[in-house]
């Protein structure tokens, strides 16, 4: 929270020629030109700071450049002049066979990685939902205090603790393979998905819940108080004054579960839902070629990398709204 | 607190504080207060710090709970039980040493927030009520300003703005000034002062002593928690009866700050 105004202009003052340096490294940069535009900037966000740490002017850009360039060569060179390299780059990086394992031939036995990734958007996007919801309710309860609400911090602490420490495979199992032994009817008769997304749900939900309660207990208690003394029932203090300070301090470790989130849809899998990673399996045992996993991989990054930038956008935009003293 | 007006006792007297005690864990902080605030009386809380005079103000404003004794707010006693203690406050402006304003809120949202959440008030009136607020206090063009854009003495207006425009019938105030740089002091305390003019019932807590001698119609001083001794601002600072007083206002003097 050193962002919180009065902390910001003082730290500024020394920062100042270093944030110059820093524009450099982010030539016509959003985060340059703001940073040098508006020195208060310098207190708020991980940006600020690690732009400063990294700067070190012109001869610095030159420098990094160069040893990118170096190890990025000598990497791709190991690779190619090791000994088995050309079985490797047939068995992973074939772009015949990655354009079948995209496409798939049920006929031939595999299916389509392209389209089965869509099962793992599906799930995450249902997840997700699911998991902001459950770990909002699950963060808020913990930090409740009235004691009517003790049977339920309880139980909230004993989730988190239990869901936070089984590792999600095993969670995956139990509910994949266990509720549908247990044979009760509708609820026994769900799809591997459904498991699977539920498992995602009790996992995740235990570990984004003390993201919550991070940022909840991120905004200063005078912050309540101000809120309180207006007149503003507990409700309305937590959803017009705390919640949206404690979530706008923790998008980024939001952002980052949910990427983690989307990789582990690979994890339903195990119970034989046809998503990406599961398909290129398929594709791999049944053609003896890999490179339908690099094309897993592909897929995977190709959704994770959006959310990143997304991240970043919104940590900026918001830092830019309230700088610039405008709606 | 429905109905003010039907209150029979003490006409008069906004404010009735009776034995009134406060212990954070092991530490009593207030050892029994006696206090009572006619309205539009102004009375400074002095004394050094840890003396009480927060929390003194925080309890009548029931962000503490207290142990004992009692205080009776117009009439009624809001340190019963039963009694809701967001209404209690909507009638009790609290103004913090360190403004506390919402720093995701832009100034006009921070001021309405409270009237269109807690009173009920369309969105339309309390912002022709906020920018009338904000301009009577020199602010009409920082609506749309955050509060990181603000300098110390302009959040501290905000914060006093965004407190009246709950139209509160006692203000508290908590060391206002004390975390402002000393150039930006005087237009927080002309504010005050229009208030007081306008017959603001207030209850300061300050470590401006020329403003308190100034402004209050009664100075209380607050040692270890027991209010040790009031009376009107020319006869504390020039007599004070009590030894205690006495030693503290040498203090002050010594320190150049009367």
């Amino acid at each position: 929270m050193t962002w919180l105004g009065r902390h910001g202009p003082r730290r500024s003052k020394a920062d100042v020629p270093r944030e110059e340096a820093a524009q450099f490294l982010v030539p016509g940069g959003p985060l340059a030109g703001s940073i040098g535009g508006a020195p208060q900037a310098s207190g708020f966000g991980p940006l600020g700071r690690r732009s400063r740490l990294l700067s070190s002017g012109r001869r610095g850009v030159a420098i990094s450049t160069t040893s990118t360039v170096v190890f990025v060569g000598a990497v791709v060179a190991i690779f190619l002049l090791a000994p088995g390299s050309a079985a490797v780059r047939h068995s992973f990086l074939s772009p015949e066979h990655m354009w079948q394992a995209f496409l798939g031939n049920p006929s031939k036995g595999y299916y389509s990685v392209g389209a089965a990734i869509w099962l793992n958007i599906r799930m995450f996007l249902a997840a997700e939902v699911i998991i902001l919801i459950l770990g909002l309710v699950v963060a808020v309860v913990r930090q409740s205090v009235g004691p009517v609400l003790f049977p339920l911090r309880i139980v909230s602490t004993i989730y988190v603790d239990v869901f936070r420490g089984v590792p999600l495979l095993l969670v995956v199992y139990v509910l994949g393979f266990g509720v549908p032994a247990l044979s009760l009817g509708f609820l026994s008769k769900q799809s591997a998905a459904v498991y699977g997304v539920t498992a995602l749900v009790l996992s995740y939900s235990a570990y984004v819940s003390e993201v919550y309660r991070a940022g909840l207990n991120s905004v200063h208690q005078s912050q309540v108080a101000a809120a309180r003394s207006l007149g503003l029932s507990q409700w309305n203090s937590l959803r017009f004054v705390i919640l949206p300070q404690a979530i706008r301090n923790i998008v980024p470790a939001l952002l980052n579960d949910f990427i983690s989130l989307q990789k582990d849809t690979a994890l339903v899998g195990v119970l034989g839902a046809i998503e990406a990673s599961e398909a290129a399996q398929i594709y791999a045992s049944t053609t003896f070629n890999y490179s339908s996993f690099v094309v897993a991989a592909a897929l995977f990054l190709i959704l994770t990398i959006p959310l990143a930038r997304f991240t970043d956008h919104l940590i900026l935009r918001d830092r830019n709204r309230r700088l610039a003293g405008s709606k | 607190m429905t109905s003010p007006d039907a209150a029979p006792a003490a006409p008069g007297v906004a404010l009735q504080i009776e034995g009134l005690r406060k212990s954070f864990g092991a530490t009593e902080v207030l050892k029994g207060i006696d206090l009572s605030v006619a309205t539009h009386e102004v009375v400074c809380l002095i004394g050094a710090s840890g003396s009480g005079k927060s929390t003194l103000l925080r309890c009548t404003n029931l962000l503490e709970q207290i142990d004992s004794g009692r205080i009776v707010l117009f009439g009624e006693e809001i340190t019963s039980d039963d009694i809701d203690e967001n209404l209690v406050r909507r009638q009790v402006g609290i103004v913090f040493q360190s403004y506390n304003l919402f720093p995701h809120m832009n100034v006009l949202r921070n001021v309405t927030l409270a009237p269109i959440r807690a009173l009920g008030t369309d969105k339309a009136r309390a912002e022709d009520e906020a920018r009338s607020l904000l301009e009577r206090f020199g602010l009409a063009d920082k609506e749309t300003e955050y509060p990181d854009r603000l300098s110390g003495g302009q959040q501290q207006r905000v914060a006093i703005v965004r407190a009246l425009a709950m139209h509160p019938r006692l203000m508290l105030l908590d060391e206002v000034t004390s975390a402002l740089d000393p150039e930006l002091v005087s237009e927080v305390l002309d504010v005050i002062r229009e208030l007081a003019t306008a017959g603001m019932t207030m209850v300061i807590a300050t470590h401006e002593m020329g403003f308190a001698r100034d402004i209050a119609s009664r100075v209380c001083f607050l040692e270890d928690g027991y209010i040790v001794e009031q009376a009107p601002p020319a006869e504390l600072f020039t007599a004070p009866k009590d030894e205690r007083t006495q030693r503290f206002l040498r203090r002050i003097i010594s320190a150049g700050r009367l």
